[in-house]
């Protein structure tokens, strides 16, 4: 029981995974790859996260596994903004 | 000799040749820096490989030991050339 | 089945190592090779973790991935676009003209040559089986040791006399780093967002620290991996706009960086002075000096790794470094 859904999860989150990597190559310019990327990536993350974290042999484990994806997500945020704000300024001249 | 250790070993060796190529004939340092770490990544591949024993064995750990060593002295030395590179190029541009 | 998706893992494996290193080697853009140099370095990491190696795949992705790209990352953000691009040929660096075309072929049948013989060597060390002694050795002296993480037990106890030289070599590198000039120009204040990831991110990191140099004397972990993620933690400081990245002023500094070469010596030789071997720890109290050895290491490693991303001597005071660089 807890074995297929943490296989669902951890597939689900491939596929986010899959789909933010199609976005990264096939979308036209800097901000809607990034848009994917940071979006999807974050979401799969979650969901592997989720799905590693029904296996953890106690709370413990599964709470620094959460801690993880609360940093990346924040981590990812800040680079993503970051990233975004350094190319419109090298768009715009300033 | 298992499947694993024996390809991850071989996979070790390629990547030396790799690495060894780039540093010996690559006309930019930097490309050259990045040779002699990746030579440096394929022996620590190598090492780990021959530690390996079996996916429920515990591994041997004194090459373990070495690679971590290594990794610092790697990460150190390519301070240095970096250092001394970048002096490099400043006296070149100062004359 | 589980067999059979191990070979699937591992040839994935191979493959992306391989692909990863002959990209990141051919590319002729400097800062699309260093990246490529770090995706490769995390793909080791998880190689590392799948050969059963938890603490050298921790060191791989703090320090081969992490600090090794920002290192060379910083490197490249300094010197102008065409002259590490291999367009310009700046004086320093060699010609290059047909003649090439046979030393090309050479020097590729001589990497060759070293893969085929590095092959036949391991191919004859495979043959002769597991050779166990030395496993065997440290897993029954173990107790004796003072921490039961194997790994650190050889680094700080069985073999410390080479990691006592290794961190000599690390005060070797950055005292030829500070000898070389000035520290590289800095970054730009942070902005509200990177500034308030920067407010909560420092003090986890700095957390962090602590806590794998605890648990390494009973998990994967050790001064090593804590040091890297201090060291993260001042070149996040350092990105943020900090000048100094969080690194103590003048004489404490160079004490920080000595810390680890001399914590060693001042144990050693104390135990010398006690009649023991040197570095030959009593085993009732080789817990506790591990642990007192392993928090100078930590502080050291962190230091020479932070002057390193710094690239010279620390600045003073604003108005003598010159004007701070937009990146």
């Amino acid at each position: 029981m807890i074995d297929a859904m943490s296989s669902l999860l951890i597939v689900s989150g491939l596929a986010f995974y899959l789909a933010g990597s199609i976005g990264l190559l096939r979308l036209p310019d800097l901000y809607s790859r990034l848009h994917a990327l940071t979006k999807a990536d974050n979401l799969g993350l979650g969901l592997l996260t989720a799905g590693l974290a029904l296996h953890a042999q106690d709370l413990l484990i599964a709470l620094k596994l959460v801690l993880i994806w609360l940093a990346v997500l924040a981590a990812s945020a800040a680079s993503a903004h970051l990233i975004a704000q350094h190319a419109r300024h090298r768009e715009t001249p300033s | 000799m298992l499947t694993a250790q024996w390809l991850y070993a071989m996979t070790g060796c390629l990547i030396v040749a790799l690495g060894l190529r780039t540093a010996l004939l690559h006309a930019v340092l930097l490309h050259r820096l990045i040779g002699v770490n990746v030579m440096g990544a394929g022996v620590f591949l190598m090492l780990i490989a021959v530690a390996y024993r079996g996916p429920g064995v515990a591994p041997d750990p004194v090459p373990h030991a070495l690679v971590l060593t290594g990794i610092v002295v790697a990460v150190s030395a390519t301070a240095l050339a970096l250092a001394l590179a970048r002096r490099l190029t400043g006296e070149q541009d100062n004359g | 089945m589980n067999t059979t998706a191990l070979l699937v893992l591992d040839v994935l494996l191979v493959f992306s190592l391989l692909s990863l290193a002959a990209a990141a080697l051919a590319t002729r853009d400097a800062s699309r090779s260093v990246i490529l140099f770090m995706a490769f370095g995390l793909v080791l990491a998880v190689a590392w973790a799948r050969l059963l190696a938890p603490d050298v795949a921790l060191a791989e992705a703090a320090i081969g991935a992490g600090l090794s790209g920002a290192l060379l990352l910083a490197a490249v953000r300094e010197q102008p676009r065409r002259a590490l691009s291999g367009d310009a040929k700046p004086v320093h660096e060699r010609e290059r003209t047909s003649i090439d075309v046979t030393l090309q072929l050479t020097v590729t049948l001589l990497c060759v040559a070293v893969a085929a013989l590095l092959a036949w060597a391991l191919a004859e060390a495979f043959d002769r089986g597991p050779q166990d002694t030395l496993a065997q050795a440290v897993s029954e002296t173990l107790a004796a040791s003072g921490v039961s993480n194997p790994v650190t037990a050889i680094l700080l106890n069985f073999r410390a006399y080479d990691t006592l030289l290794e961190l000599a070599v690390l005060l070797t590198a950055v005292l030829g780093i500070l000898a070389l000039g000035p520290a590289r120009p800095g970054y730009q204040a942070a902005g509200p967002v990177f500034d308030s990831l920067v407010r909560w991110l420092v003090p986890v990191l700095i957390l962090t620290a602590g806590y794998l140099l605890w648990v390494g004397a009973h998990a994967p972990g050790g001064a090593f991996q804590a040091g890297a993620t201090l060291a993260a933690a001042a070149v996040v400081l350092r990105l943020a706009g900090h000048r100094t990245a969080g690194l103590p002023p003048g004489r404490t500094l160079h004490v920080v960086m000595a810390a680890g070469v001399g914590m060693f010596l001042v144990v050693g030789l104390s135990l010398l002075v006690l009649g023991r071997p040197f570095l030959g720890y009593p085993p009732a109290w080789a817990g506790g000096l591990i642990l007192l050895i392993e928090s100078a290491a930590m502080l050291a490693i962190a230091a020479t790794l932070v002057l390193a991303f710094l690239g010279g001597r620390p600045q003073p005071a604003a108005g003598l470094s010159g004007e701070k660089r937009q990146c």
